[in-house]
């Protein structure tokens, strides 16, 4: 298991290196035209050849990564900032009325998946990033909830948690003190895969429109540009298509890996 | 068994009354006045008002839901403004690609992931498994519409076995079901991945169980106590994932559609965004949100279907 621990953190870093290196370098300028070079195949001067503008697809592919890994990066960031909450307030009062709102609240987010919730925003609000990003998060929030709860429960019936309360500690200190760091381990696996789960999303929305506009690079739309000419220049579809694979294979191996290594109880379970 | 039932159809029903009211009030909120848009920019104020009036825009938003509530309860999904023809009929009309293409692609998840599952959890940390695991970790990681799209590019251009798009008719059954099986392929294979690996784990979970060494005692074999006895307790969480697959199926479906340009629930939803038909889209939206609703019941009676201890 070891294994997957490594390829994960290797492949994964490589997104994040290439998302990085972009700012300070790329081979190529993203912003420029040059129709006279388009469809190239992979050479030389263009390692991953040129799209149907004469752009190099190693330079879009680069600052392709940033606005995945922005996109999922926030969306992560709103999931886990309501729903852990939510999550340590549902278990604090298990069985209340609250916790069962908390609950049953999250049951109705779940039914709208983010692509659901993104054509909802975008027949609002219009297409964007920053919906893809809302639709995203939103959709993430019960997931966290519902883990954090899960694994909340447990720690509540424990005797150090009954220590805390007879010395006077109230729910909210003893779930930030006491509950948090005990199940910090758990959501950072579960971060992991929202992570990756929001890459393929953001991918998706972008393909069919709902994402970044043009003329932002991102490998969902680099995919539904390349689509009419898939026959004609391959590579145009395959190299998107491959780093998006490769990313999202790698944060999961990195969430096994990490579950493994964090925890060698929940080895049984995976 | 009674009881279950009842407070789960009574939760069922709230989720429904609040899916509906949020959906409502998402495509409520979007500025602009729907009957004027459908009048164009040179109306009389006058005849604006009367259709506003005919289509109640003028009543406050909680007479107006009631409204829009009670006309879906009796099969009147409104009017949709650029095709001036009812929600209702538009949607049947594209369920009837989306939704067999969702259940093709189901029954395919299942049957590749059933055998992959069980294989892998029957020889558990041997080459084979490692191997089987390895490719559902790339299957789960695959976007299916990239995945398509490589489809198409074998199947369709250079193998010329099954069309690229497009959709004949059920007046062609045949040629129907041909159109379907790439995106139907391309839907499940992600899909069983997911499976396969739960199915895994779930067989795995319950091999180590006192009931199974008990069936290996009385001189079972490990394939016939894992087809007998484990299978069975495995079921309850890849039920829990095949219910929450079916919405993502669903959803997937929507970008699936335009990949293969079928005209399924997903190419509607998408022309409606793109000529801001609000009444459309919060009629399929509805339509896949309760589906989802609908199924998570399901599935929860199932369970107690499955495992009689729930039965309660």
């Amino acid at each position: 298991m070891r294994l997957s621990l490594t390829l994960g953190a290797v492949l994964a870093g490589l997104a994040l290196l290439a998302a990085g290196f972009s700012y300070v370098w790329t081979p190529g300028d993203v912003t420029q035209i040059a129709v006279a070079q388009k469809l190239q195949p992979p050479s030389a001067a263009h390692w991953l050849g040129t799209d149907q503008l004469g752009r190099d697809m190693l330079a879009m592919v680069m600052v392709g990564a940033r606005l995945s890994i922005a996109v999922a990066l926030v969306a992560v960031g709103i999931g886990m900032g309501v729903g852990v909450p939510l999550g340590l307030w549902a278990a604090a009062r298990s069985g209340s009325w609250l916790d069962e709102a908390i609950m049953r609240g999250n049951d109705l987010v779940f039914a709208f998946p983010s692509l659901v919730i993104a054509i909802l925003i975008t027949a609002a609000l219009g297409p964007s990033a920053l919906n893809a990003i809302i639709a995203i998060g939103i959709f993430n929030i019960p997931v966290f909830a519902r883990v954090t709860r899960g694994a909340a429960l447990p720690i509540w019936t424990l005797d150090y948690i009954r220590a805390a309360r007879l010395a006077g500690k109230g729910p909210a200190r003893i779930s930030l003190q006491h509950v948090l760091p005990n199940i910090a381990n758990l959501l950072i696996v579960q971060a992991t895969i929202q992570f990756s789960l929001g890459i393929l999303a953001e991918a998706g929305l972008s393909y069919v429109g709902l994402g970044a506009q043009p003329p932002t690079p991102s490998w969902g739309r680099m995919l539904a540009e390349a689509q009419t000419m898939i026959s004609l220049a391959p590579h145009v579809a395959l190299v998107p298509g491959l780093a998006i694979l490769m990313t999202v294979l790698g944060l999961n191996l990195l969430g096994d890996g990490l579950r493994d290594a964090l925890d060698p109880r929940l080895r049984r379970r995976a | 068994m009674r009881r279950l039932i009842i407070t789960r159809a009574l939760s069922l029903g709230l989720s429904l009354a609040v899916a509906t009211l949020v959906i409502f009030a998402v495509v409520d909120m979007v500025p602009g006045d729907p009957a004027s848009y459908m009048l164009g920019t040179g109306a009389q104020p006058d005849t604006l008002a009367a259709l506003r009036q005919q289509m109640g825009l003028d009543l406050p938003w909680p007479v107006r839901y009631l409204r829009r509530l009670g006309g879906i309860l009796t099969g009147d999904m409104g009017t949709s403004l650029a095709y001036k023809t009812p929600v209702a009929g538009m949607i049947m009309e594209r369920l009837q690609v989306s939704l067999p293409l969702a259940l093709m692609a189901l029954m395919l998840a299942v049957a590749l992931a059933f055998p992959i599952g069980m294989a892998a959890a029957a020889r558990r940390g041997t080459a084979a498994d490692t191997a089987l695991m390895g490719a559902a970790q790339i299957g789960i990681a695959l976007p299916n519409f990239w995945f398509a799209m490589l489809l198409v590019m074998v199947f369709a251009v250079n193998l010329r076995w099954l069309p690229a798009g497009g959709f004949p008719g059920w007046g062609h059954p045949l040629a129907a079901l041909k159109s379907l099986i790439l995106p139907a392929v391309a839907l499940a294979l992600p899909q069983a991945a997911v499976l396969a690996r739960t199915l895994r784990s779930a067989l795995i979970e319950t091999l180590g169980q006192d009931y199974i060494r008990s069936a290996r005692a009385k001189g079972l074999s490990r394939a016939q106590a894992l087809r007998r006895h484990a299978l069975r307790n495995a079921l309850i969480p890849v039920l829990t994932i095949l219910g929450m697959q079916f919405s993502f199926l669903l959803a997937g479906a929507i970008i699936i559609e335009n990949v293969f340009y079928l005209p399924g629930l997903g190419r509607l939803i998408f022309q409606a965004i793109g000529q801001r038909d609000l009444v459309l889209v919060q009629g399929a939206v509805l339509v896949l949100v309760a589906a989802t609703i609908l199924i998570a019941f399901a599935v929860d009676l199932a369970y107690a279907l499955i495992d009689p201890r729930l039965r309660g």
